[in-house]
């Protein structure tokens, strides 16, 4: 083995995005100690551009094999890569709205981006991490972040609750991550995933299974999967709509990543035995996410649980084995997340008097107040239900196949009639837009979220339905570098 | 130079061009028009709309003219796929497209009506943009469904054509327009769905999306007959809603009924055709063995809906309402005909099919002509029209007629086509339609006295007009097809004989 000063100095140039992040981490907090609040424009948008950065770094910087890094902590890989431009983009939109939303609030506050870029810093570790620890620190980094993130109000008691629920649920969650770690490191006697997954071939035991599963459900958390989903509603709900944005796009493409690496890497020769969690997971994701949003009537909690049920589809797609299943998952988030980020633009551009739309009643006759507004809206809600020509039904057809071909069929079925439910509630929101006598107008959208909107609509349809075989091209190569 | 050097020389020129694509693309570029328009111009004004109507009525006619175009360089003696497009796209799905004379028909009829439709919509005064965007969008999707030669585009182009109907019905429609459009949305995508489940297993077993080739594959190999059995149903999910069948056609009357004119003449005329190609497309050819073994339950569900639909018809107390039974009614002799397996059966199918989207689109049309009069569709409200609307009254008239099924009209020969293909297979369903053409006798010729015969006693009806000069543009091309198709049957059976032939074919796996 390398010494440890060598191993480091080999590492670096293959992790420029993540030092590129914690670089700007660091030094925006800096800039913003000396500068305070005033400089809030000026970081956000050199956090955007270190976001966008490091998401089109990591593609200049990908490797044509597996790269090791940090003494084994973590691996450079194209499972990597595109998980990270999924996150950078996306965090990156993520931050642009919320810098917006912000300065029209006249909420200012510099540390904003530095801890939404500390967020995205620890998802990148996460689905890099190739031991338990670079794991476990991966996902709490991101946490932490993320905690503070629900609470951005202070004196909002409905996000300060938000914070305090997301954090005391997510504490569990994190202990139950732990919890399973110890076992798996009990049982193997090893953290890294190459050590664990010889000896899980060895057998292991059950308590290697117990181990597992534990990890599994607090992963399932992470990712907001029923049964593990009961923080979603109210976080998305408490938290400021831009910081709601980002937790329904980054975080869950981390997670959904994190989960298909400890899936097929150390417990590859566990499929018939996680096979069964995973698609308990994704069915009961599907249907809950389908049911319970029918009678919502707040735009946020509406989203999530509609946010419930992709993960749903996305774990189906993980689910259906290594041959078409990881694939199948990671163009499923490529292809949810813009329409997701396009959508939370829009119900930021909503601003009456003001304050924001909340419920379902306020989009009221937007076809005829804002028609632009509403074709947009139209446009991402039907691809978020799957409905063809939109990128979303793309999607939903392939993790189906994926499920089908992997002799899942009453999966695929169930997932068929949960999206036919889901449907149900997203018409509902189309029929306040179309159908619905307008209510009073809409305050004019500004040009950042216009623009999101627009970007998410386009990738959706015609964008990525054109360039489907691009997109499979880079997908098939990411998951055949590594599985 | 005689016509036949024309065609050909019209072929050589049209070779290497898209045709195809060109004709279904083509609404879809009027619609980033009218899109382009409102964008760059002050819209909400009535100089806009008059010219945001126009440009869609230019549209869908150079769509008829370009997919005419199509129709003169198709060779009927052909039995394949004609004007072949591919382009691969990812998967192993392509962008293929290609007719044969069934689908080539049912595009002529859809680009036909379509600028009918778009001269009935005239009266339409809100967000007229959107209303001619969407139905121009609705065209391109209608006309894509048929020409699709890959099963997952030919889902995608299915499914699709559900949003701007449900926009359609919801935005524009009657009283109870949201209810219905919801209604139709949810019956029809739940049906689809389980049929995409089954095109994701097709596809898995015979490891092709190509419609040709999963075709042949069912010719050569075959699927697996208790696959056949569970695809065989999943498909019918999805067709029967649309067509729609006996007992799941509760979604239609709804939808017919509070949807505006033109989007009720487009579902009866084009989207419930789709439900009866998709039987003569996919589940016949592709699973001979099941239809075989579901044909009694076919002929069965066929003359319920005829003979029970026929008797509802004539209960309804709302003009649109009866019309829209009356389909109900109709389409069971499609699927009659259909499932006969005969080559006259199949043949009658399609040609009612045809007849169908002709002479129901003109009886919603002519509904929508005192609609736009009266905003009433009661019939009661209605008596003694022939006084006061001679024209309509002659208009109506014929198109009861051909709803009838009389001789001369396009109503008649796909209904006797229908029956004697089911009398060679089931003397009983033979008997039971023939009872449904009595009924229908009853309920169209009844509406009809109640409209427009008798005196006028409505004093509210004293100063109705006759039809002006855009709604003659209307009617004149229907009553000429309806003459044509009924007087001259051949022109039509022609055109579809080879396709009829190779359905009829692959069901009885031999001689025809």
């Amino acid at each position: 083995m390398m010494q440890p000063m060598q191993d480091l100095v080999a590492s670096l140039p293959h992790v420029r995005p993540e030092l590129l992040l914690a670089g700007f981490a660091l030094v925006g907090v800096l800039i913003g100690a000396w500068g305070g609040d005033r400089l809030f424009g000026l970081l956000s948008a050199l956090g955007v551009a270190a976001l966008a950065g490091a998401g089109v770094l990591a593609v200049i910087d990908a490797p044509v094999a597996p790269v090791r890094v940090l003494q084994g902590a973590m691996v450079i890989d194209g499972l990597g890569v595109f998980a990270k431009v999924l996150i950078g983009l996306s965090a990156a939109a993520a931050l642009a709205l919320g810098a917006d939303h912000f300065a029209r609030d006249k909420d200012p506050r510099f540390e904003f981006p530095i801890m939404l870029t500390l967020a995205a810093l620890g998802m990148f570790v996460m689905v890099s991490a190739q031991d338990l620890i670079s794991l476990y620190v991966g996902v709490e980094l991101q946490s932490l972040c993320a905690y503070v993130l629900a609470a951005w109000r202070r004196d909002d008691a409905l996000s300060s609750e938000a914070g305090l629920k997301y954090f005391v649920l997510s504490a569990i969650s994190s202990g139950l991550l732990l919890f399973g770690a110890s076992f798996v490191y009990g049982f193997t006697g090893a953290i890294h995933f190459d050590a664990i997954a010889s000896a899980a071939a060895e057998g292991g035991g059950v308590g290697l299974l117990f181990g597992l599963v534990l990890m599994l459900c607090a992963l399932g958390f992470k990712m907001s999967a029923a049964p593990f989903h009961m923080w979603t509603p109210d976080v998305y709900e408490g938290a400021p709509t831009p910081v709601t944005a980002f937790f329904a796009a980054a975080p869950k493409v981390a997670a959904v990543i994190l989960m298909a690496r400890v899936l097929y890497e150390p417990f590859a020769s566990f499929e018939p035995q996680w096979r069964q969690v995973v698609v308990a997971l994704s069915a009961i994701s599907m249907v809950w996410g389908a049911v319970g949003a029918l009678l919502q009537t707040n735009l946020k909690r509406l989203m999530a649980y509609s946010s419930i049920g992709n993960m749903g589809f996305a774990l189906m797609g993980l689910a259906s084995g290594v041959a078409e299943g990881p694939v199948s998952a990671l163009i499923y988030l490529a292809f949810y997340l813009p329409a997701n980020i396009g959508i939370f633009a829009l119900i930021l551009a909503m601003r009456r008097n003001g304050a924001p739309a909340e419920t379902v009643a306020d989009l009221a006759g937007l076809a005829q107040t804002r028609p632009w507004m509403a074709a947009l809206l139209t446009m991402l809600l039907f691809s978020i239900a799957g409905i063809p020509p939109f990128a979303g039904f793309l999607g939903k057809f392939l993790v189906f196949r994926a499920a089908v071909d992997a002799e899942l069929v009453w999966l695929a079925v169930l997932g068929g009639v949960a999206a036919v439910v889901a449907a149900a509630y997203y018409l509902r929101l189309l029929s306040s837009v179309w159908f619905s006598a307008p209510a009073a107008r809409f305050e004019p959208a500004s040009f950042t979220i216009a623009a999101t909107a627009v970007a998410g609509a386009a990738l959706t349809f015609p964008v990525l339905v054109l360039a489907l075989g691009s997109v499979q091209n880079w997908a098939e190569a990411a998951v055949r570098m590594n599985f | 130079m005689n016509w036949a050097d024309i065609v050909v020389g019209l072929r050589e020129f049209l070779r290497d061009w898209p045709l195809l694509s060109i004709v279904t693309f083509l609404p879809a570029a009027g619609a980033l028009l009218v899109l382009a328009a409102r964008a760059t111009l002050p819209g909400e004004n009535p100089g806009f709309d008059r010219g945001v109507r126009f440009i869609t009525l230019i549209f869908t006619i150079v769509t008829f003219a370009a997919s005419v175009l199509a129709f003169a360089v198709f060779d009927p003696t052909n039995p394949g796929y004609q004007m072949v497009e591919n382009t691969p796209w990812a998967f192993g799905l392509a962008y293929r497209l290609g007719v044969d004379g069934l689908a080539m028909s049912l595009i002529l009829l859809t680009t036909f009506l379509t600028p009918l439709c778009i001269l009935a919509s005239w009266s339409i005064e809100k967000q007229v943009a959107s209303y001619m965007v969407l139905f121009l969008i609705l065209e391109t999707l209608m006309i894509g469904v048929f020409c699709a030669q890959d099963i997952v585009l030919f889902y995608f182009f299915f499914e699709a054509g559900l949003i701007p109907m449900f926009i359609l019905i919801g935005v524009w429609g009657g009283a109870r327009r949201v209810y219905a459009a919801f209604k139709f949305f949810l019956y029809t995508l739940l049906g689809s769905i389980l049929m995409l489940v089954a095109i994701i297993a097709m596809i898995a077993t015979a490891g092709t999306s190509n419609i040709e080739a999963l075709t042949a594959f069912a010719r050569g190999p075959g699927f697996d007959p208790q696959m056949q059995t569970w695809l065989w149903l999943a498909f019918f999910a999805s067709f029967a809603v649309k067509l729609p069948m006996w007992p799941v056609h509760t979604w239609l009357p709804d939808a017919h009924v509070e949807a505006p004119t033109a989007a009720s003449v487009v579902l009866a005329a084009v989207l419930l055709k789709m439900g009866g190609y998709g039987f003569l497309r996919f589940s016949l050819p592709m699973f001979p063995d099941a239809s075989h073994l579901f044909t009694p339950m076919m002929f069965a569900l066929s003359v319920v809906a005829i003979v029970w639909a026929s008797l509802v018809a004539f209960r309804q107390l709302d003009m649109k309402k009866l019309i829209a039974y009356s389909s109900v009614a109709h389409m069971g002799f499609v699927t009659l005909g259909i499932f006969s397996g005969t080559m006259q059966g199949v043949q009658g199918a399609i040609f009612q099919m045809l007849s169908h989207g002709i002479i129901s689109g003109a009886l919603f049309l002519c509904v929508g002509v005192v609609y736009d009069r009266m905003h009433t569709r009661e019939i009661a409200f209605y008596g003694g029209l022939v006084n006061r609307m001679p024209v309509y009254a002659a208009v109506f008239l014929l198109f009861t007629m051909g709803n009838v099924g009389l001789p001369g009209t396009s109503g008649f020969p796909g209904e006797i086509l229908t029956m004697v293909g089911a009398f060679q297979v089931s003397v009983w369903a033979a008997a039971g339609a023939c009872l449904g053409v009595i009924f229908s006798a009853a309920y169209a010729l009844t509406l009809y006295r109640k409209v427009t015969l008798g005196v006028v006693e409505n004093p509210k009806l004293e100063g109705i007009v006759d039809m002006d000069a855009r709604e003659w543009a209307t009617f004149v091309p229907l009553v000429l097809a309806t003459l044509i198709m009924g007087l001259a049957p051949g022109l039509v059976l022609n055109f579809t004989d080879a396709s009829a032939r190779a359905v009829a074919t692959a069901f009885t796996g031999g001689a025809p």
